[in-house]
């Protein structure tokens, strides 16, 4: 009941350092899915669409890589950024960057895994058509992706869901910085830490009214567009 | 006028030829009847004569230029329409997108396309809530659309009511008058109904050629009395 | 990929530019709170954000050897001068010292409150083979607590020697669920909620004496390294300012760290004020 008690006040109270907390934890998560989604859809719809020797290989990797704990995402992208690695002249260690770069790589298996489950069965009946129309291999991809969108829409929200709750990518990329890299999972690791246990469960409540809110809102999005193109067979 | 060639075609399946050698020459005016019994050889030939594939060996050509480099000068119709997850209109304005057609031009075809195919109440809805009957006529419209000069249809009523299998009909007398249609059946009444010119296929091989009167006129003999007779 | 770069970097744009470092400092600093205590008052003197990565000693080191941070505050001596000689820091400076404890349960049974130095306290647990949760982590704390171990002649592998691996927060929970022995930073303890029937058991005596040293990394082998802000902040740490701030911050009404940036660590108690001095009575 403390802990309940707690998080209410929490949220009620919703001073400027937990929300700006909140607000990076939503900007980085959102962004990274963004990325993720720009870079992986096309990907994975690539994999349902055309064969290619090493497609299957290539399945197999980006399943294997979906279950990546975090903590070796953060690791390697910690090892690519960090000023002794490749990409440490861009600086951008330990700053929101690094963090959304560190959850797109974790996501990318994903959305490209769940993007390709999705495009396979649009793609299987739309084939015959898109050869008779001549379609263009660019055509083709954007056509299955937009039929497919309802289960992309699916794919964004494993995504989602899996970045703005992972806690060891951000602590090894952004360090935990207060009010520069700070975003809610790292401060319940750290409220933890420091044994503030029913602080550190009330962010978690928080963290899970916001997935809901979230979750609500772009499943409620997603019906509207339903009602329109659900295939009903 | 659209000849189309076939020069000493074959198909190959797991090393069996389903299809060929074939040698044919046809002057694509008015509706082209395909019959045969299942597994003779008619939705591959439909298949070569849009260019969805080429043939293992020999050409299938349209005025001397290879199907398979045309296949925008026609459309295919499958025996199961594609039904994109999209409305009507959407569906139907799908081959002038692929053709890069520009957006007042679709707005017009796609208009005229689903009054044609009396879908116009339709339009906005998905098109996974019609009918069979009206989703063929909605894959026809998208056919027609592009307006090809050749139309190739692969039993498209199969699995339609008589009041849906009339509709479609009158829909291919109409197009008839401007483009070809070549269309491969095993419904013989229907047949008799469409056809000015028929081929018949047995085993991969062609068994008739003939024009549709005397085709439904003349005394047959072999694998045409038999098919027409339903021996096979 | 230069689209989504250029995406990437317009989407988290910083705002005003202003004089920032990163330090790497251990969680004991942070944890306690002090650091959220000076920084405020470092950055209204100076202007110059500091940006804190709070991990362990061995972390921090690590960090600042691949050039990731600009500067290092951290507690263990002889890996800070390692860290000197192999030319990845420079001008270690003494800052300040709080020292190490010995928690338990309070029923004690190994009875360690009474013994007198923390090496005998160690061996007492070790002999009644009672729950000892050690950082396993490269710490300063971890290191301090091998070197216990070694003075009191032992070698910690008995059933009830429990490694976890983890922070010091993380280590105090895990001894209040179990009920477990642990070494700990006064300072960490002192801010630590989650005590369940934990008391402080044992205290004072050189061993338990815990020096906080800051070091700059290296400009010449890292040029982009900010060697300015760097430097202002390990001048004011040892300024009357900083140690002022320092010796200011307290929990519950305890001095929690000993500002001793003009006296040497190794000097006897006596010579090292009064903080020193409590620290090692008590």
């Amino acid at each position: 009941m403390d802990i309940l008690s707690a998080a209410w006040h929490l949220l009620i109270g919703m001073d400027a350092d937990l929300m700006a907390i909140i607000a990076l934890s939503l900007k980085v998560s959102g962004l990274a899915v963004l990325f993720a989604l720009i870079l992986g859809a096309p990907v994975g719809a690539a994999l349902a669409i055309w064969s290619f020797p090493g497609r299957q290989v290539l399945i197999v990797i980006f399943n294997s890589l979906m279950a990546l704990p975090p903590v070796v995402v953060g690791l390697s992208v910690y090892l690519l950024l960090s000023r002794s690695g490749p990409l440490g002249s861009w600086g951008i260690l330990f700053t929101p960057k690094a963090m959304i770069i560190a959850q797109t790589a974790l996501i990318f298996p994903i959305i490209v895994a769940l993007t390709r489950e999705a495009v396979k069965p649009v793609f299987r009946e739309y084939r015959g058509l898109l050869i008779s129309l001549n379609a263009s291999p660019l055509l083709v991809l954007r056509t299955v992706l937009w039929d497919a969108r309802f289960g992309v829409v699916t794919a964004l929200l494993a995504g989602f869901g899996r970045a703005v709750a992972e806690v060891g990518a951000v602590l090894i990329v952004g360090g935990n910085i207060d009010g520069l890299t700070r975003v809610m999972t790292t401060t319940i690791a750290l409220e933890t830490s420091k044994g503030n246990l029913e602080l550190a469960m009330a962010l978690g409540i928080v963290l899970i009214v916001l997935a809901l809110v979230m979750n609500a809102l772009i499943y409620s999005i997603s019906r509207i567009g339903l009602r329109f193109q659900e295939v009903r067979e | 006028m659209n000849r189309l060639a076939f020069e000493n075609v074959s198909v190959f399946r797991n090393g069996k030829e389903i299809l060929g050698p074939l040698d044919i020459e046809l002057q694509t005016t008015g509706i082209t009847c395909l019959l045969g019994p299942n597994g003779a050889g008619k939705s591959v030939f439909l298949n070569l004569c849009h260019g969805m594939f080429a043939p293992d060996k020999g050409r299938v050509d349209w005025n001397g230029v290879s199907a398979v480099s045309t296949r925008n000068d026609r459309s295919f119709m499958f025996q199961t329409a594609a039904v994109m997850r999209r409305s009507v209109w959407a569906n139907v304005a799908f081959p002038l997108l692929a053709q890069k057609l520009p957006k007042s031009e679709r707005m017009e075809r796609v208009a005229q396309a689903l009054t044609f195919a009396r879908l116009t109440d339709q339009a906005a809805q998905p098109a996974a809530s019609l009918s069979g009957g009206e989703k063929q006529r909605m894959a026809l419209a998208r056919a027609w659309v592009t307006r090809p000069k050749v139309i190739l249809l692969d039993e498209p009523a199969a699995n339609l009511d008589p009041g849906s299998t009339h509709a479609l009909e009158s829909m291919l007398h109409d197009i008839a008058t401007k483009s070809g249609v070549i269309i491969a059946t095993h419904n013989l009444p229907q047949a008799r109904r469409l056809a000015h010119h028929v081929l018949v296929f047995a085993n991969g091989k062609l068994a008739a050629n003939s024009d549709a009167d005397t085709f439904f006129t003349q005394t047959h003999t072999g694998q045409v009395a038999d098919y027409l007779d339903g021996r096979i | 990929m230069k689209f989504l770069l250029a995406l990437l970097f317009m989407a988290t744009a910083a705002g005003a530019q202003e004089r920032s470092m990163v330090l790497a400092s251990t969680t004991s600093t942070q944890n306690s709170g002090l650091l959220d205590a000076i920084l405020p008052i470092f950055k209204a003197d100076t202007g110059i954000q500091v940006f804190v990565v709070a991990v362990g000693t061995g972390q921090a080191m690590r960090i600042a050897q691949n050039g990731d941070a600009d500067a290092i505050l951290v507690h263990h001596r002889p890996s800070e001068d390692a860290f000197v000689a192999d030319g990845y820091g420079i001008d270690r400076v003494d800052v300040m010292f709080n020292d190490f404890v010995i928690i338990g349960p309070k029923s004690d049974p190994a009875g360690i409150s009474d013994v007198k130095t923390a090496p005998q306290a160690f061996a007492n647990i070790s002999s009644s083979q009672a729950r000892f949760i050690s950082r396993g982590d490269n710490s300063g704390t971890h290191l301090r607590e091998l070197q216990i171990w070694q003075e009191a002649g032992l070698m910690p592998d008995y059933d009830g020697y429990l490694e976890v691996g983890s922070g010091m927060g993380v280590a105090l929970n895990l001894a209040s669920g179990m009920g477990a022995y642990i070494l700990a930073d006064r300072g960490t303890w002192l801010s630590f909620q989650n005590r369940s029937d934990l008391v402080l058991l044992f205290e004072g005596g050189v061993e338990m004496i815990n020096p906080y040293g800051y070091v700059r990394v290296n400009p010449v082998r890292f040029p982009h390294i900010k060697s300015a802000e760097a430097l202002e902040l390990g001048n004011w740490l040892v300024s009357d300012a900083g140690q002022q701030a320092i010796a200011g911050f307290r929990i519950g009404g305890v001095q929690l760290f000993c500002a001793n940036a003009l006296t040497a660590p190794d000097l006897p108690a006596d010579q090292q004020g009064t903080c020193a001095a409590d620290a090692l009575q008590r």
